[in-house]
């Protein structure tokens, strides 16, 4: 572990896949996320592993899903516009149960938007990453070492409940250097009983489908996946914060901005603002109690996102009503900057004295 | 007693849901004797389509995933690069193939993508209940031409091995019909080379078989075989369009 080196995020995440075991890569280009493949298709053919370009995302993530039902750990990595062809081929794995990897280095949209950092695919990667009653794990790194942690463990969390995860990037931090380690040993996948290896004429044929064609079978199927995602909403929130303990303002914020968010939080107190940061880091599952509990010691609350107000929306589902909730949000590829930012939560102060 | 005929081992017990006079289940029959007699069964993986064969996974004897509308190929690319010992194949429609997984198709294709594609053609989009497939002939009647295919406005039909035929990752394709017993000894030809060709690496595979859908043409399944020969194997002529070693490196390539 004690190793350091000085990566790019994308090329970091992009290398802990590998040490995860990764050996199935298949992508197609696009900024800012180019730095992935670039660096798989290097590494891979060195250590007998699989880079391949698809000829659309809509071939790669499915290439992923005939990958995932051989049993490999698979991955994809993508950006916005990108990430809306694979929503098809997500929700097809998503129903079929198998694990995958997808990231998304989200820029600015809709459309063809822009390639600035953005976070304004949050509503796609936790309310509808694709089409029917399903989920996706999505965690949301803040920084490039984080990055490197939370590919390994959305790698072991999707395999464990069979589901696929998203790991939601935004270009700053897919171009921002910093040091990183790695674990020094990631544990073998487990053995997959499910996976389509051929028969070998000893067992009966393996089948992955998605198609229940009696509503009552589809239906339980559905609720028995349901019932997985039970378990992740109880074992598997993750979130961090920040100088909360004394703290009478709560910045809510993720990924790339939570990091701005917390200069943002030291400006304020230099001014005399006792300011916190709450950063979810699991964003499906949300961490809605741990959010309510720590939003009954503060008087206000304010969400800061790359977007219009996505992930608000559960900042006041969780806060339920306890104390008022604002936000504020830049789009199209601006980043905000801790000084815009620590002016918000000081007006917060004035407005509320 | 001598056992004369068996069922072949390729195939599970499960009863189909074809409807009458189609031949979709001679075409399952056929890809699964060549898979027994070929002894590659247990080391066999196939990718259904969206299409009447959707369900092939309840009735092909071996590993079985199902693919999303049009993207087997891709599916099966995903197998065959975890598994390359292994034999991978689809089995799709002609709008499966040839509308909404064009590119999938063509690419697995540039690829030489080792795998083994089925291609039932029976001009018609069959599980949706008969609109204008792909491949639907010059004025032939759909529940979507209603007034007969007018190429000058829905454009002409796909000629998918006609197409393929200069594609260079292309190690072998055929165009066979199962509409007379002499068709159908020549399909099961075709599929069986096809699978050697795929055991040899030699690159991507193709048959493409005329298949009836009695039910959307609203013929009778005799009437159906009779349209096979009269109206789709002259637009569609059958024969051999590609065999050859397309992984052979050229000299110079370093890989
Ligand atoms: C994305 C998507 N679009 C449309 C459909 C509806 N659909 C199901 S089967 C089918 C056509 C299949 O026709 P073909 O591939 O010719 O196979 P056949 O049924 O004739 O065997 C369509 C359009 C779907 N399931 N998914
Ligand atoms: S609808 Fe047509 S293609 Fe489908 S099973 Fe019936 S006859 Fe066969």
């Amino acid at each position: 572990m004690s190793q350091k080196y000085l990566m790019k995020g994308n090329e970091a995440l992009a290398e802990a896949a590998i040490r995860a075991h990764c050996r199935h890569f298949f992508g197609y280009p696009i900024t800012p996320q180019t730095e992935v493949a670039a660096y798989m298709a290097k590494r891979m053919p060195k250590i007998g592993g699989t880079y391949l370009q698809a000829e659309s995302e809509v071939a790669a993530i499915n290439m992923v899903l005939g990958a995932a039902s051989a049993g490999a750990r698979a991955m994809t990595s993508s950006s916005s516009p990108g990430i809306s062809l694979k929503t098809e081929g997500i929700s097809y794995i998503a129903a079929s149960d198998l694990p995958a990897l997808i990231i998304n280095v989200m820029r600015g949209g809709p459309g063809l938007g822009g390639i600035q950092p953005s976070q304004s695919d949050y509503w796609q990667a936790t309310r509808a990453p694709g089409h029917g009653d399903a989920q996706l794990l999505v965690y949301a790194p803040s920084s490039v070492q984080e990055m490197v942690d939370l590919v390994i463990r959305a790698f072991e969390t999707g395999e464990k409940y069979r589901c696929p995860a998203m790991l939601l990037a935004d270009g700053m931090l897919g171009q921002m250097m910093e040091p990183v380690s790695f674990p020094d040993e990631i544990a073998l996948p487990a053995s997959k009983p499910w996976a389509l290896t051929g028969t070998g004429e000893k067992r009966r044929p393996n089948i992955i489908n998605s198609l229940y064609l009696t509503p009552s079978q589809l239906e339980e199927i559905v609720r028995k996946r349901f019932e997985r995602y039970e378990l992740i909403k109880q074992n598997e929130v993750l979130w961090d914060s920040y100088r909360l303990e004394d703290a009478e303002y709560m910045v809510v914020a993720y990924g790339a901005t939570a990091r701005i968010c917390k200069a943002a939080v030291e400006i304020a107190r230099e001014m005399g603002v006792k300011a916190g940061l709450f950063r979810p880091v699991t964003l499906w599952p949300y961490p809605t109690s741990q959010l309510a509990e720590c939003a009954k010691k503060v008087s206000r609350i304010l969400c800061v996102e790359m977007s219009m107000g996505q992930m608000v929306d559960d900042v006041r589902l969780a806060v339920n009503g306890t104390c008022p909730v604002s936000f504020y949000g830049r789009t199209g590829g601006i980043v905000p900057t801790p000084e815009e930012i620590a002016q918000q939560i000081t007006a917060l102060a004035a407005a509320k004295a | 007693m001598a056992v004369i005929f068996q069922k072949t081992k390729g195939l599970t017990d499960c009863e189909t849901h074809y409807c009458p006079g189609c031949t979709h289940g001679i075409v399952h029959r056929l890809v699964a004797e060549c898979l027994e007699e070929l002894g590659v069964l247990g080391k066999t993986v196939g990718v259904c389509p969206v299409g009447c064969a959707v369900m092939a996974y309840d009735y092909f004897n071996c590993d079985m995933v199902e693919a999303p509308h049009g993207r087997a190929p891709a599916v099966a690319t995903g197998i065959k690069r975890v598994q390359p010992g292994n034999v991978v194949f689809t089995y799709q429609g002609d709008g499966d193939l040839a509308a909404i997984g064009t590119a999938e198709t063509i690419h697995a294709a540039t690829r030489g993508e080792n795998i083994t594609v089925i291609f039932i053609n029976n001009a018609i989009y069959g599980m949706t209940g008969g609109q204008m497939a792909p491949t639907t002939l010059p004025g032939q009647v759909t529940q979507t031409t209603p007034y007969g295919r007018d190429t000058g406005y829905s454009g002409f039909p796909v000629k998918v091995c006609e197409l393929l035929q200069n594609v260079d990752g292309v190690a072998f394709a055929e165009r066979t019909a199962v509409n007379t017993v002499a068709h159908i000894r020549q399909a099961k030809a075709a599929i069986k080379k096809a699978f050697t060709c795929q055991l040899e690496g030699r690159g991507f595979s193709i048959v493409e078989v005329l298949s009836t859908c009695p039910t959307n043409w609203g013929m009778t399944p005799v009437e159906a075989l009779g349209w096979v020969e009269e109206k789709m194997i002259p637009y569609y002529p059958l024969g051999n369009f590609a065999d050859r070693d397309v992984h052979r490196k050229p000299e110079g390539e370093n890989v």
